[in-house]
């Protein structure tokens, strides 16, 4: 049966989910961890990040210069990836090649080598990607409005964290932090492709089943108080384009308001796309499109919702039209959240983002790959169940659903205005 | 699962050829590519007509560009907000773009709206109107690009390095044009571009998904087949490039920024020259191949000196660039400069090692199943086309690919790379 997903608990804690999709002779891998930048505290800002580049170093079993031929040779792909809440590692392989990836990622679950001389080559890479996203305008804003916005929760910095601790961090800083989140009772692997799910349960059995659980990683509990007033906040760089960011508080994914909330961010902004291979569609109908980049207030509008385990930011993004003031676009954009504050939106406006949110759900079917990231995906905020049953919860959503969270998240007193003001006014030479 | 890293399981019959790929010429001209895939409700919709920026006067450089964009902007039947309520209604999307040869485009939707996108993509072809607050709107938009361009050092450098290979030739000039020729076209140029230039002559357009293969050709014969344009020219032939005398090192400045881009190299073959196979292995062991190749191993891995550092080989209709990329600090970019100088005397003089070589065959065989997965398969239909590289061209791809041996790949490299004769484009603080 094509779409049946199995799902169990190893005795160690693993949490396996499987899939068969026999539409192309390719096999998606992934491991996740409950481990990202939620789990860092001041000193060691961007630790699971850095973590996450030093499993590409090798173990003994797969030194790296073994390890980073492996893949590619057998034609794979893989790639890894550490956000707020989970880091991510997959390969994605011709079916009879997999075996490869169940045995790599088994292996550097616990024998990475944290080698003192690669920890000291890659922190200056790591440095060096921070730079890279110090360059770009949204990255410096965006960071200022997500730590003005959390004070308190860990939600504070960037995941790539602050160059004082990527200066500062030691080796058993880092190693200490792999062997404390990567056991396997804090682990999710998703599978999907064209295999048997006995026998590949079986190999995953054999695979990850000696590996011993550990003591179940302690969680930082500092929520963060509800905020009592609009921080407005600038940064200046170079460039000659100003950018204003919105932050709203935004509930966890689990929150049955989420889903109101998605509708809303559909219409206001166009939908947000969670797919990670798969892209999205444009937003030029959308509410905000038409009140900013129709009128020339702005050149373009986007807004960004996230799953997260718990309550993070929506965000609205503008970039100013070069003959307009920050100031009056703001001024519009409120006036559209005041309207959709104080009026309905229509049946049909509802109905709309359903059926954005199933084509974007079909694009992202396309790919063994983004079926297997979901898989897994969805497990580390939510169940798989959230994802299966997403549509179904969206269609529930009515006009008086979308009016009342309107009201109740959009508020001016809860959120962060952020204006990046350009030093440049002319093209540099 | 098999363990044998040498065996190459994947069979050449399951790949697109001639007896499931349809192609049918229509009486006017335009080439229909259809490949029909089932395994999501999904289709794509891509292709090209031969409006490219050849055609583009220097002083108004950006033209084909900019008509290609505001195509969308509103035509006899529907405004703007018409066009794009259409198509986000339905979670669909639409995009045209002007490149060096051709003005391509790319949509895709659920197969159920397959009619509504080729109608929406036959009449921004056919009947634009080019409104004037649209023209207006969008140069706006446009000039805030290329703003945010000047300040990007990747785009900057890419931009520098092109200047300084292609000299006097049309692959030196940016499609999107620069600031004072963006102003300088007019509303009149766009409608007297489009009068010319579109046309089904040379049209291409491939279709990709849930639909039959007679269906899709059907349905594109009643929208664009009674399509002529008579007085469409044919795209000019290329002129020959002048190669470098030496190595020629031009420096961008960008104040305030954080991190340099690096963009050195030479220009490699067109598409169809006999040795692309072979240049393009010997660059996938230059800087492609596992964590990007030689280039990765020395800049990043050993140095520790960037985030990203990787080779590009683009060949298209003519000779694209062969390049190496990098992010570094600006303290390090002569040492990086000097280190991949050191890598590519290295390649040319002693080329590839029979392993390199072979790791990098089974990766571009073995990864074929996983691009040609979804309906990205479109781009494929669209290479075979273009390069007219033949229906069979994916089956016999295993055996050309197999045939390149060391010393044909290092003879590409003495070819198209001579160290002495580069140029080093930079772009930063």
């Amino acid at each position: 049966m094509t779409d049946q997903l199995t799902k169990t608990t190893l005795s160690n804690g693993l949490q396996v989910l499987l899939k068969e999709i026999h539409t192309a002779p390719l096999i998606s891998c992934w491991l996740w961890y409950r481990v990202g930048s939620r789990d860092e505290v001041p000193g060691r800002t961007g630790v699971s990040h850095w973590v996450e580049h030093m499993q590409f170093k090798g173990t003994p079993q797969f030194p790296a210069s073994v390890l980073d031929k492996a893949i590619s040779r057998e034609g794979g792909v893989w790639n890894a990836f550490t956000y707020l809440d989970w880091t991510t590692y997959f390969e994605t392989m011709p079916a009879d090649k997999i075996d490869l990836s169940l045995r790599l990622e088994a292996d550097r679950m616990v024998n990475s080598a944290f080698d003192p001389d690669e920890v000291a080559s890659e922190r200056t890479v790591v440095i060096s990607e921070r730079e890279g996203n110090e360059n770009e305008p949204l990255f410096r804003l965006g960071e200022v409005v997500q730590a003005a916005a959390f004070r308190v929760h860990s939600y504070h910095h960037k995941v790539i964290g602050d160059l004082a601790d990527l200066h500062a961090m030691s080796r058993d800083d880092l190693y200490n932090h792999y062997r404390t989140y990567y056991v396997p009772n804090n682990a999710v692997m998703a599978v999907a492709g064209d295999f048997e799910t006995e026998a590949m349960l079986a190999r995953i059995q054999e695979l990850y089943g000696p590996i011993p659980a550990g003591a179940d990683p302690a969680r930082l509990a500092r929520p963060e108080p509800d905020q009592r007033g609009e921080i407005r906040l600038s940064v200046e760089g170079p460039g000659e384009t100003t950018y204003v960011q919105l932050a709203y508080r935004f509930p966890a994914a689990t929150a049955p308001d989420f889903f109101p909330l998605t509708v809303l961010d559909s219409l206001m902004a166009g939908p947000s796309s969670l797919n990670m291979f798969g892209g999205g569609i444009s937003n030029k109908t959308s509410r905000l499109y038409r009140a900013l980049v129709e009128k020339e207030l702005a050149v373009s509008v986007h807004g960004g919702a996230q799953a997260t385990i718990d309550p993070y930011l929506y965000t609205i993004t503008m970039t100013i039209h070069p003959q307009r003031k920050a100031e009056d676009a703001l001024t519009a954009l409120d006036d559209e959240i005041k309207r959709v504050q104080d009026e309905p939106v229509s049946p049909d406006e509802v109905a709309r983002a359903v059926k954005q949110a199933r084509a974007l759900f079909a694009y992202g079917s396309e790919s063994v790959t983004n079926q297997a990231f979901w898989m897994g995906y969805a497990e580390m905020f939510a169940d798989y169940d959230w994802f299966l049953t997403y549509l179904e919860k969206l269609a529930e959503v009515t006009p008086a659903d979308v009016q009342r969270v309107a009201q109740q998240y959009l508020r001016p007193q809860s959120r962060v205005v952020g204006t990046y003001i350009p030093t440049n006014t002319g093209e540099a030479s | 699962m098999s363990r044998n890293r040498q065996s190459q399981t994947v069979n050449p019959q399951s790949f697109p050829g001639p007896d499931d790929i349809v192609r049918t010429v229509l009486s006017n001209g335009i080439t229909i590519l259809c490949r029909t895939n089932f395994n999501s409700p999904s289709i794509v919709v891509s292709g090209y007509v031969q409006a490219g920026a050849l055609f583009d006067p220097d002083e108004k450089l950006g033209l084909a560009d900019f008509t290609a964009t505001a195509l969308m902007r509103g035509t006899q039947g529907r405004d703007f907000q018409g066009i794009y309520d259409a198509l986000e209604s339905v979670g669909a999307s639409l995009g045209f773009s002007g490149r060096t040869h051709t003005a391509s485009f790319s949509g895709r939707a659920l197969a159920e709206d397959l009619p509504l996108l080729l109608d929406l993509l036959s009449e921004a072809m056919r009947q634009p109107v080019f409104p004037d607050e649209q023209v207006e709107r969008l140069r706006a938009q446009w000039l805030t690009g290329l703003a945010i361009r000047a300040q990007d050092t990747s785009d900057m450098a890419s931009l520098i390095f092109d200047q300084i290979v292609y000299d006097g030739h049309p692959y030196g000039r940016p499609e999107d044009g620069f600031p004072e020729t963006v102003q300088a076209i007019t509303r009149d140029d766009l409608v007297d571009f489009h009068r010319r230039h579109y046309g089904p002559k040379g049209m291409v357009i491939a279709i990709v998904g849930a639909v039959e293969p007679e269906d899709a050709v059907a349905q594109v014969t009643s929208v664009l087949g009674d399509w002529q344009n008579p007085g469409q020219p044919d795209t000019p032939p290329l002129p020959p490039l002048e190669p470098l005398g030496e190595t020629v090192r031009r420096h961008h400045a960008i104040p305030g920024k954080s991190q340099a881009d690096i963009v050195m190299g030479t220009s490699g073959p067109s598409r169809r020259d006999p040795d692309y196979l072979a240049a393009s292995l010997g660059n996938s062991v230059l800087g492609q191949f596992g964590l990007m190749g030689r280039i990765g191993d020395v800049v990043r891995e050993r140095s520790g000196l960037a985030y990203y550092a990787y080779s590009s080989l683009s060949a298209g209709i003519g000779p694209g660039g062969w390049y190496v990329s990098a992010g570094v600090n600006p303290a390090n970019v002569q040492k990086a400069t000097d280190l991949i100088v050191e890598e590519l005397k290295r390649f040319v003089e002693r080329g590839v090692t029979a392993e390199e070589l072979l790791d990098s065959q089974t990766n571009f065989v073995g990864r074929l199943p996983l691009s040609l997965e979804s309906n990205a398969v479109a781009g494929a239909l669209l290479n075979i086309e273009r390069y007219d590289l033949g229906l069979d061209y994916y089956r016999r791809y295993p055996a050309l690919v197999h045939a390149v041996t060391p010393e044909s790949v290092l003879a590409a490299a003495r070819k198209y790379i001579h160290p002495d004769k580069l140029a080093i484009a930079t772009a930063g603080p």
